[in-house]
């Protein structure tokens, strides 16, 4: 039983990522209808922007929280005034592909640089240790990471459903000429959308960075996982995708534990068992 | 009828042109470098691989001695069927002779058998199955480099003699992890020490805390980590996390490699026994081949064992080819003069190929050194105990390798 409660806690740790990393495609379809392929490499390129900042400048990782999630932003802003905007009003499947090139040359390069197996990022000292709490030896750093990933998706679904500028936002996907008469900058509004959904898929990169390896890859291995919680959730629903996120770390970390051979494909079971039932998600309006 | 004679005599002519052709001495190779190009292990194969193949095609001279050689490369991404896909496009289309580096266990497997059934060669020096020399030994495969036994033997025993007698195994899930298990569970029981449980996580996981709970769950004294890669990386460093080394359990690398220890850094790494067969600070021949080596590569990496095994196993083949005088194409008697003669490079010393195509040399056992031991970059290991190449591998009468009789 003690056993259980530890698979619990793990399996909530891995939902922040899921968490973080799907409420960012989430914005990004809901507010842009772009799926953002390229999701995975801006995740990865988070992690690096965290090591570089250390490495180069000195710059310690609370520094790199901040820091990293703008800088990768900037460049995600970048992508989107240069090539996704082109792509408004056309199929879905037109963003898909550009994005996913993006993805496949960003990781590429990083690749013939860095190599594969990765570079270490040590865990900030303030966050070293662990505590015990009687049923596990719980990481002080992956408690953080599961407090701090909760608030941020938290503050990300206030930000578009509670306030003004969340409702401009809202609006402006819904009817775009209609909210440019009223002289909102619809076009910057949508980058600056795109840009809050990279940032925060770097956010959860600098998150990783003490955890797993920084390399290249980490974002393509999880990535497709991140997509299947997507599509569980609903499309583009922001607080779908924040719950069926940690939901899905808890279940997965229970597969670890009854049956570890199938804790990579059970996630897609779930996925492909909630398309046949209900095809819009969990928590997704019908398109 | 007619046309049905002259289509007759025209393919006896081409046959015959084509028989022919074989008699004169054909000295034109072709090596194929099948291996993870993009994936978890492509820091220990990989674009290395290439290179250590290109440099001993540079290093052998045989260019100025009449022959022509072609070094090609493919990705099989970690998986067996991609592998035989282009294993089969090599054989049959390219006409590749010889396969290098080979790394996955499950691909190597795959590999092995269609070089036998087309006649080729394949010098293994990436996986790690011992099963490759056992009961799927063939004819026309050489394993070079290392292999689960070896490992387990030498790993195995030294932590079980120094009071790790109750283990716990976290073994990835495909056939490379499962011969590890099986060979290293073997040698803990054999020198006394029992299993108390074992974990399997699929290839690539990036998360190990589950797993690491299980093990630290068990009260095993040691840990076996049965994977590889950005796998073991992965573990080493949550395990860290996790407080297991802290809580008085410890951690068993059974494959490790320097490229490893490199993403690791030694502050993570430090106190990891393990064993490898090369290092590129073991003598003034291991550090010359691995400087110029080094000055090549992107990232200025030293070689790994299999990049190293690449270059060791390749110098014999020409050796073997030079011997007989032309003809690479019949793979198995290629195979069987390499057999035939010893074997002698600056990277692996002196030593032997055994019938059952393992190649024998010495075993080392390293300790990674603590950061203030570490003089500079990449001087990771030190050497805490050799196995001499009689005793390293497995005993040819074990084997159940069909071609001892």
């Amino acid at each position: 039983m003690q056993a259980l409660y530890a698979q619990l806690l793990v399996g909530l740790i891995n939902g922040s990522f899921y968490a973080l990393l799907s409420l960012g495609l989430a914005v990004i379809f809901g507010m842009l209808n772009i799926i953002n392929f390229a999701h995975g490499a801006l995740y990865m390129m988070g992690a690096f922007c965290a090591y570089f900042l250390l490495n180069l400048l000195g710059i310690g990782y609370w520094w790199a929280l901040i820091i990293a999630p703008i800088a990768v932003g900037i460049f995600g802003m970048i992508l989107e005034r240069t090539m996704l905007q082109w792509l408004t009003g056309l199929d879905h499947l037109y963003g898909l592909l550009l994005t996913f090139g993006i993805a496949l040359i960003v990781q590429g390069l990083f690749q013939n640089y860095f190599g594969s197996s990765g570079l270490p990022y040590a865990i900030p000292d303030e966050l070293r240790g662990g505590m015990n709490l009687g049923f596990m030896f719980l990481p002080i750093y992956r408690g953080w990471v599961v407090v701090f990933s909760l608030v941020v998706c938290l503050a990300t679904w206030f930000l578009i459903e509670k306030t003004r500028l969340g409702a401009n936002l809202r609006a402006a996907t819904e009817n775009p000429t209609l909210v440019r008469a009223f002289g909102i900058n619809v076009p910057r509004m949508i980058t600056l959308t795109y840009g809050l959904g990279v940032g925060l898929a770097a956010l959860a990169g600098v998150l990783s960075a003490p955890i797993n390896q920084v390399r290249p890859l980490m974002g393509a291995d999880l990535i497709i996982v991140v997509f299947a919680v997507v599509v569980i959730g609903g499309m583009g629903s922001i607080m779908g995708s924040i719950i069926t996120g940690f939901a899905l770390g808890v279940i997965e970390g229970l597969t670890k534990y009854f049956y570890p051979e199938a804790s990579n494909t059970v996630v897609f079971v779930l996925m492909v068992l909630v398309l046949l039932i209900k095809p819009t998600g969990l928590t997704g309006r019908a398109a | 009828m007619k046309q049905k004679l002259s289509k007759l005599l025209l393919g006896t002519a081409l046959s015959l042109v084509a028989a022919t052709g074989a008699f004169a001495q054909d000295k034109t190779i072709k090596i194929g470098v099948l291996t993870d190009n993009s994936g978890l292990y492509a820091d220990l194969g990989g674009p290395g691989s290439t290179l250590a193949a290109q440099m001993a095609v540079e290093d052998a001279g045989l260019a100025g001695k009449g022959w022509k050689v072609d070094v090609v490369s493919a990705d099989h991404q970690n998986k067996p069927d991609i592998g035989t896909n282009v294993a089969r496009q090599w054989l049959d289309v390219e006409k590749v002779d010889v396969f290098v580096d080979v790394l996955n266990s499950g691909v190597a497997l795959a590999v092995s058998n269609l070089v036998k059934e087309k006649n080729a060669v394949l010098i293994d020096t990436g996986a790690a199955t011992s099963d490759l020399t056992g009961k799927a030994c063939t004819p026309n495969t050489i394993h070079w480099v290392y292999d689960t036994y070896m490992l387990a033997n030498s790993t195995g025993q030294a932590l079980v003699k120094a009071g790790g007698d109750s283990w716990y195994f976290l073994t990835a899930d495909y056939a490379f992890g499962h011969a590890l298990e099986r060979d290293t569970a073997a040698v803990v029981t054999k020198s006394g020490g029992k299993v108390v449980g074992t974990v399997r996580h699929p290839l690539n996981t990036a998360d190990f805390s589950s797993f690491l709970l299980q093990a630290q769950a068990s009260k095993a004294k040691i840990i076996g980590m049965a994977n590889a890669g950005g796998d073991t990386t992965n573990t080493i460093k949550q395990a860290a996390e996790f407080g297991i080394v802290s809580g008085g359990q410890k951690l068993a690398g059974l494959l490790l490699f320097l490229p490893d220890v490199h993403a690791l850094g030694l502050k993570v790494a430090q106190g990891l026994n393990f064993t490898e067969t090369f290092y590129w600070d073991l003598n003034d021949g291991t550090r010359t081949f691995s400087k110029r080596f080094s000055e090549r590569m992107k990232n200025k990496a030293m070689p790994s064992m299999i990049q190293a095994g690449v270059y060791s196993g390749l110098i014999h083949y020409f050796k073997a080819l030079e011997a007989m005088g032309g003809n690479p194409h019949d793979g198995a008697k290629v195979v069987a003069k390499m057999k035939e003669m010893p074997t002698d490079d600056p990277l692996f010393g002196k030593g032997s190929i055994r019938i059952d195509g393992r190649k024998i040399h010495p075993a080392y056992l390293f300790e990674v050194k603590t950061p203030a031991e570490s003089k500079g970059p990449w001087d990771y290991y030190k050497l805490v105990g050799t196995t001499p190449a009689d005793q390293a591998f497995r005993p040819l009468s074990e084997g159940a390798c069909p071609l001892v009789k």
